[in-house]
């Protein structure tokens, strides 16, 4: 029994090592190089604690039935097709959405940490975008905050009784621009030269305001997968606590 | 309403909405958001230098996309595979 499990296991993160190379191009994360050397360790110290957590929910989410498993593997590469997606944008550049937040709200946001580093690491080191001295930094405004909104926002508005489709929609929306709030924040704090509200401002120009519509198409992308799930497996998103019980 | 007149519905809307950016933005460079960045960053502090480079980048822009593309394949594979085969599972 234990063996069966653990070859289960093995055969998720072996496939996950398998997709994460596939990652792509122009994420929009801070470069390498482009953060003072002690940002870059403060950042990557504010991860670990979630890191761990989200190592110990994941090991948890193994225990799961097959339907689970399944749902996490696609959840996972949902990431990797979102972010592979380069959106024009009203500011006539382009960016990517980050697709974390499905995962966020079917598994819960620290789980998203761990899918998002190593997508982070393997892009730095095989597509020179992000970068291995800017990880921290970068794993924690997509793969931390961005999901932990994401599931904040969710929570919030179920409890307001929204509808599941506006709930999702409005979790993926303010997590991915949320993620870029944060990307322009830390470049701010390190590069502060005019004062750091001056800063903050040029960079929220760059990156928040590209992210609106992109943040839109997320959303809506976000509620047309939900939209499947939600008709094909009911018994699973109560399992986890997405539907209520008397929602079924 | 049936579930695929819901996401045809929000798929068009989705359309709708990476095409608008390239109607009323006609002639833009749509390049990427973080060169614009970097550029910010001369402006502020003129005097700083990236202090570490990639260690690898993809020799052109051709295997940049192919990589891309790959990445793409591989993701939407596994998420319709999976769709499928809980769609199919539940009809059962």
């Amino acid at each position: 029994m234990f063996e069966k499990k653990s070859v289960k296991y093995l055969v998720t993160i072996f496939s996950l090592i398998l997709v994460v190379p596939m990652y792509s191009a122009s994420a929009m994360h801070i470069m390498e190089g482009y953060l003072p050397i002690s940002w870059c360790v403060f950042w990557g110290v504010l991860c670990v604690p979630f890191l761990i957590a989200g190592g110990m929910s994941m090991q948890q989410k193994m225990k799961e039935d097959n339907k689970i498993k399944l749902l996490l593997a696609m959840a996972g590469a949902f990431v990797f097709v979102l972010s592979s997606l380069k959106i024009p944008s009203v500011t006539g550049s382009c960016s990517h959405p980050t697709g974390t937040g499905l995962g966020a709200v079917l598994f819960g946001p620290s789980i998203m940490s761990v899918l998002g580093i190593i997508v982070l690491l393997f892009q730095a080191v095989l597509l020179a975008h992000g970068g291995l001295t800017t990880l921290g930094a970068n794993t924690f405004s997509m793969a931390i905050a961005g999901p932990f909104v994401s599931y904040g926002v969710f929570v919030l508005l179920k409890r307001f009784k929204a509808s599941k489709p506006v709930a999702i929609f409005f979790a993926a929306f303010v997590g991915d621009l949320f993620t870029y709030c944060i990307t322009s924040v830390q470049l701010a704090i390190a590069f502060s030269g005019e004062g750091f509200w001056f800063a903050l401002g040029k960079f929220m120009g760059i990156f928040a305001v590209t992210q609106v519509p992109i943040a839109v198409a997320e959303g809506i992308l976000t509620v047309i997968v939900y939209n499947v799930l939600e008709t094909s497996c009911k018994r699973e998103l109560t399992q986890l606590g997405v539907l209520s019980k008397g929602e079924i | 309403m049936k579930l695929w007149q819901k996401n045809l519905l929000l798929f068009m809307m989705l359309i709708l909405v990476v095409l608008v950016p390239m109607i009323i933005k006609n002639g833009a460079e749509f390049g990427g958001s973080d060169d614009k960045a970097a550029g910010v960053i001369e402006e502020i502090q003129s005097d700083y230098t990236p202090w570490f480079e990639s260690i690898w980048e993809p020799p052109s822009g051709e295997i940049e996309s192919l990589l891309f593309c790959a990445q793409a394949a591989f993701g939407a594979g596994i998420v319709g595979f999976v769709l499928g085969k809980i769609t199919a599972e539940a009809k059962k």
